[in-house]
């Protein structure tokens, strides 16, 4: 299955460096919506909790538009008719599938937290960024995952764009709301406090759940 | 497994729907191992259907089908690597080029990076396999399309009007790969009664998803095709 994997993810990385269609999108709607907040609330930084829910609101509703263009090139290319139809274990789909938004999330990441720290963020960002990393890895495995469930369900249908949403944001609320919390001490104005244990704890476990729920359904989502 | 003699292909009053629609009822037919059978009938009579079904892609919803030895839908795992099919969608992906498409399958497929090169000098491709394939010409595209659906060598070759787009110098590239000189099992569609008779052992015809022809090819005329499509 590793090949299998590795060949899916090499495929997914060379189509997007080729037409740029969703990380580029993704970054700007995240430095764009930073841009709403700074004028919106009409105050040159925050710190603490406001910080970490506009940072995580921004960065779930960016990782929508990745979720949305998932599988777009299998459904409108033939992609998904080409892979059933080979000898290999259709769970490699979901694992590449999800490895690929994970990266796609950590690039948008790389421009995100920069841009967020210049335009919102009070405390300098990087006595946090350590813990932020892990917790941002954490989230991303969580978000990646479950929108690779719901992306794979919502391409099947013809209003695909309302429906990854609308089965995705239920599903991400408890991954942004442990996420947050667990961001809000790394960036207290004051300077990092220590990241209570049970908000990665919650996301880790809750990565876990959805990882293993993922892998039980993936193949009836690509059955006829 | 299946025995020495068992037919590639045995279809017993298949039927498959759509919603309320029938695209296929009560089709009955067996395919000899080596053997070709050519399926005729007008646009959604239910050929490309059929053909999908074949390739483990539809379930039927009515009656038995065994394809290579395997009971569908139950052992299509068995299937799935032993089939090539060439359809109207090459499935394959317009922002890679011919060659990294290639290779992509060739991965999936556990076929080694030699086939492909060997494949894209036959069909004439190899000259402009590294150029996106949405730059490329349909007839090219569909050159590109046989070289995935032979690329794993399979038992069985299901072609969707296979020479739609093709140049009588690509026809003749592919037809050692798709044609008679494949010396494969196949079941094919055409709208050209003429050209899929003489490719056939074997004809289905085919009306709303009824078979109204299931004979051998000797025993049916060009009049009799184009008879479905009145």
């Amino acid at each position: 299955m590793r090949g299998t994997v590795a060949g899916l993810l090499r495929k997914d990385v060379l189509l997007e460096l080729r037409t740029k269609e969703t990380v580029p999108a993704m970054a700007l709607f995240a430095v764009t919506t930073f841009v709403v907040f700074h004028f919106g609330l009409n105050r040159g930084s925050v710190s603490g909790d406001l910080a970490a829910g506009v940072f995580w609101v921004t960065l779930l509703f960016a990782a929508m538009l990745g979720i949305n263009r998932l599988f777009v090139s299998e459904r409108e290319q033939g992609g998904f008719d080409a892979f059933l139809l080979a000898p290999v274990d259709r769970t490699a789909l979901l694992v590449a599938k999800a490895a690929a938004l994970f990266g796609f999330l950590s690039v948008l990441e790389l421009v995100a937290v920069p841009a967020f720290a210049l335009l919102l963020l009070e405390p300098s960002p990087w006595p946090a960024l350590p813990g932020l990393i892990g917790v941002l890895a954490l989230a991303n495995a969580g978000i990646a995952v479950i929108g690779t469930l719901a992306s794979a369900l919502a391409i099947q249908t013809r209003a695909r764009d309302l429906i990854a949403p609308l089965l995705a944001l239920p599903l991400l609320i408890p991954v942004v709301l442990a996420a947050a919390k667990a961001s809000t001490p790394l960036l207290l104005a004051a300077g990092p406090g220590s990241v209570a244990a049970r908000w990665p704890l919650i996301l880790g476990l809750y990565d876990l759940v959805f990882a293993l729920t993922a892998y039980a359904v993936f193949d009836f989502l690509l059955d006829d | 497994m299946a025995a020495a003699d068992e037919p590639a292909v045995e279809l017993h009053d298949v039927g498959r729907d759509y919603g309320e629609r029938a695209a296929l009822r009560g089709v009955t037919v067996a395919v000899p191992t080596g053997a070709t059978l050519a399926v005729f009938g007008p646009n959604g009579a239910g050929k490309s259907t059929l053909l999908r079904l074949l390739a483990t892609l539809l379930r039927p919803h009515h009656g038995s089908a065994r394809v290579l030895g395997r009971e569908l839908p139950r052992e299509g795992w068995a299937v799935r690597g032993r089939v090539g099919l060439l359809g109207h969608e090459p499935l394959l992906y317009r922002d890679l080029s011919g060659r990294e498409n290639l290779r992509y399958q060739a991965r999936l497929f556990g076929v080694a990076g030699v086939r492909v090169e060997e494949l894209l000098e036959r069909t004439g491709m190899a000259r402009r396999a590294d150029e996106p394939l949405r730059t490329l010409s349909r007839g090219m595209v569909q050159r590109l399309a046989v070289c995935r659906t032979v690329l794993h060598d399979p038992a069985l070759l299901l072609l969707d009007e296979p020479l739609a787009n093709l140049d009588p110098a690509a026809v003749e590239a592919v037809e050692p790969l798709i044609g008679r000189g494949a010396q494969r099992t196949r079941v094919l569609t055409s709208h050209d009664p003429g050209a899929g008779l003489r490719e056939a052992d074997l004809v289905l015809g085919l009306r709303s998803g009824r078979a109204v022809i299931a004979a051998g090819a000797r025993e049916v005329t060009e009049a009799d095709v184009r008879g479905l499509y009145r």
